[in-house]
């Protein structure tokens, strides 16, 4: 477990950008990074992986896709076919023109959805969460990088002052939230 | 700088010489400040006529449809009329936050949120005509596909109108979380901001404790294009599924095969007019022209043009397609459409929607906030007489001349279709003073690339 809790706050994208290359280089460990918007090339600057939230959305397709037709078969050919204005109800095929729409409809809709609630879900996004981003200006027009270390503060100190940095903050051993 | 490039031909989409800062601030402000008088004046003439509007559904279903002008041979009228012309209001929305995103286009940020809104707002009051049109709304449930005690009472899945009732809910929920989702950091912007507890609250509560790490915005720009992916087939989707209601019934005007992109275009080409209307009046009451600039003005109404051209193609396509098919019936109904009893509500529908869209051919009328607000009511009058053109005059004349009648709206027909525009303008009205109606997060994104200031840097410097 890290001793202590360094913030570096920026308040430029670019500036941002700079520094975590910096501290990567240095080989120091970024615990994480607050910004107010999607900064481009953070993720890859950080060395996070990509996400997969995409292929979630695809099985999830092919689950509605499939649910569509497990319960139009079940409801218009299995349970209770009836002969609908002369279109052929004795098997799936050939009533299938007609429920093309709602697979379609039904294949959107769970992709969309369980992607969303995947999201919500994976990055802890739900009512009455309380927000964690240890100053408030990160929502507005500052940045912030937190830095765990066990070392020397002075060293990493040394190497963020020569990044161009609006403002540094140690904390010792504690969770930190604004609220 | 120099990863911030834009081809200099491009003009700034946000001006001002704002900084990161000052876009939170412009953006909040509409939020954290008192509604001024001529906001509760046009407030409460919406609520006045919501509640007018209450009033006659209440009276339609205690009494029931009859209170209608409907008849025999016009069994469908204002209702429907006013149910598309809803749906194809909000189709802009969607069209403008999903395929303006594929397209890469970054004069989306500055009207999505509100184009949103303007969506889910108006497909509220598209709704709601059919479940009053039940008669009895309580049982609406009979519309979904639930098991039940009736023995074995399924939908039937052949028929257009159930389609309608998957592709709107589709639609409406899809449209609610891709505008949420994106509301998150703005609404936490906002939370950070407050300094009234009450404030903080409501809006740490519906920021779902957004916190802007690096991995969350990973995501949720994957979850923005995914889902912007989805939306568009979807938004195509449901406005060919409305035109299905008619295209699939065998009655002259309505059988053709024509409908499914002329239904979308003509929906977009009218949402667009109302996102117009709308944003023209918001701009200038919240302060906002910095950010939605004149360009993005003209943009629109260059969609406007287009799609209305669109349109207009559609319409004698429709006219050649009644000769050339050689039916007695087909060439009957447009005919009557254009000549007929309502031959004022074909050259009205012909004027707004071919006509006055072609006047934006010239820069200095597209450029024009007057001309614009003025061609964008023009073309949502023109666009519910269409409806009501394909609507009422494929009815009244059937095929048994015997049953040949007009249709005449009631007080109560008139006071529903008023109430749903009270309602959804007072929503509107809510809206803009309690959510970020510019996606600021998205905006700040674009500033270094489109802000005048920057621009004008990377001008001197090069």
């Amino acid at each position: 477990m890290a001793e202590k809790t360094l913030h570096a706050v920026y308040d430029d994208d670019d500036k941002l950008l700079d520094a975590v290359k910096k501290i990567k280089a240095a080989k120091y460990e970024i615990e994480e990074v607050y910004t107010p918007f999607p900064v481009h090339g953070l993720e890859k600057a950080m060395g996070l992986s990509d996400t997969r939230i995409a292929i979630t959305s695809f099985i999830y397709g092919c689950l509605g896709f499939c649910f569509s037709i497990w319960m139009m078969n079940y409801i218009m050919i299995l349970d209770w076919p009836q002969n609908i204005g002369g279109k052929p109800s004795f098997s799936y095929l050939e009533n299938m023109p007609a429920f093309v729409p709602i697979m379609f409809e039904l294949t959107v809709y769970f992709a969309a959805h369980l992607m969303v609630i995947t999201f919500y879900l994976r990055s802890k996004l739900w009512p009455f969460k309380k927000a964690e981003n240890p100053i408030p200006e990160t929502t507005d027009d500052k940045f912030l990088i937190e830095i765990k270390f066990d070392g020397s503060e002075k060293e990493l100190k040394k190497l963020i002052d020569k990044t161009d940095v609006f403002e540094v903050k140690v904390h010792i051993n504690k969770k930190s939230s604004h609220e | 700088m120099a990863s911030h490039y834009e081809a200099p031909i491009r003009k700034p989409l946000v001006t001002g010489n704002k900084s990161y800062h000052d876009v939170s601030v412009d953006i909040s402000n509409a939020v954290e400040g008192k509604a001024n008088k001529q906001w509760w004046i046009v407030f409460s003439i919406s609520m006045t006529l919501f509640l007018w509007g209450v009033g006659c559904i209440i009276y339609t279903i205690s009494t029931g449809i009859g209170v209608w002008g409907l008849n025999k041979t016009v069994g469908w009228a204002w209702d429907i009329t006013n149910f598309v012309w809803w749906i194809g209001i909000g189709h802009a929305g969607t069209l403008i936050s999903a395929v303006l995103l594929l397209f890469r286009q970054k004069w989306r940020f500055a009207i999505n949120r509100s184009a949103e809104a303007m969506t889910i707002f108006s497909v509220i009051q598209a709704g709601l005509f059919p479940i009053i049109h039940m008669g009895r709304p309580w049982l609406g449930f009979y519309m979904l596909p639930i098991p039940n005690v009736y023995g074995n009472l399924w939908v039937n899945f052949n028929s257009p109108l159930l389609w309608d009732v998957f592709a709107i809910s589709t639609y409406l929920s899809v449209s609610l979380v891709f505008w949420w989702t994106g509301l998150l950091p703005d609404f936490a912007m906002i939370r950070d901001r407050a300094v009234k507890p009450f404030q903080k609250k409501i809006y740490s509560l519906v920021s779902f404790g957004w916190s802007g790490r690096a991995k969350d915005w990973q995501r949720f720009e994957e979850v923005s294009l995914v889902l912007a992916g989805l939306a568009t087939p979807l938004v195509l989707s449901v406005h060919t599924i409305v035109s299905f209601d008619f295209a699939t019934s065998v009655v002259p005007g309505w059988h053709t095969t024509i409908f499914p992109p002329y239904f979308v275009a003509g929906a977009i080409f009218s949402g667009f007019a109302m996102v117009n209307t709308l944003l023209i009046v918001m701009r200038k009451v919240s302060n906002l022209e910095n950010y939605i600039t004149i360009q993005h003005i003209e943009l629109m109404n260059i969609v406007i043009m287009i799609t209305g051209s669109i349109v207009g193609t559609a319409y004698i396509t429709e006219l050649f397609m009644a000769w050339y098919s050689g039916v007695e019936y087909e060439q009957y109904a447009f005919l009557n459409r254009a000549t007929g009893p309502y031959w004022w509500a074909y050259w009205s529908m012909m004027t707004c929607n071919v006509f006055s869209p072609q006047l934006m051919w010239f820069k200095k009328l597209r450029t024009s906030i007057v001309f614009s607000f003025i061609i964008s009511i023009v073309v949502n009058i023109g666009m519910w007489f269409e409806r009501f053109v394909i609507i009422v005059t494929s009815l009244h004349r059937d095929y048994l001349p015997s049953s040949w009648t007009m249709f005449t709206p009631t007080f109560v027909d008139i006071g529903i279709f008023l109430g749903t525009i009270g309602f959804f303008f007072a929503l509107f009205l809510l809206y803009s003073r309690t959510f970020p109606v510019i996606s600021q997060a998205e905006v700040k994104t674009i500033l270094k690339t489109s802000g005048d200031n920057y621009k004008k840097l990377r001008d001197k410097n090069g």
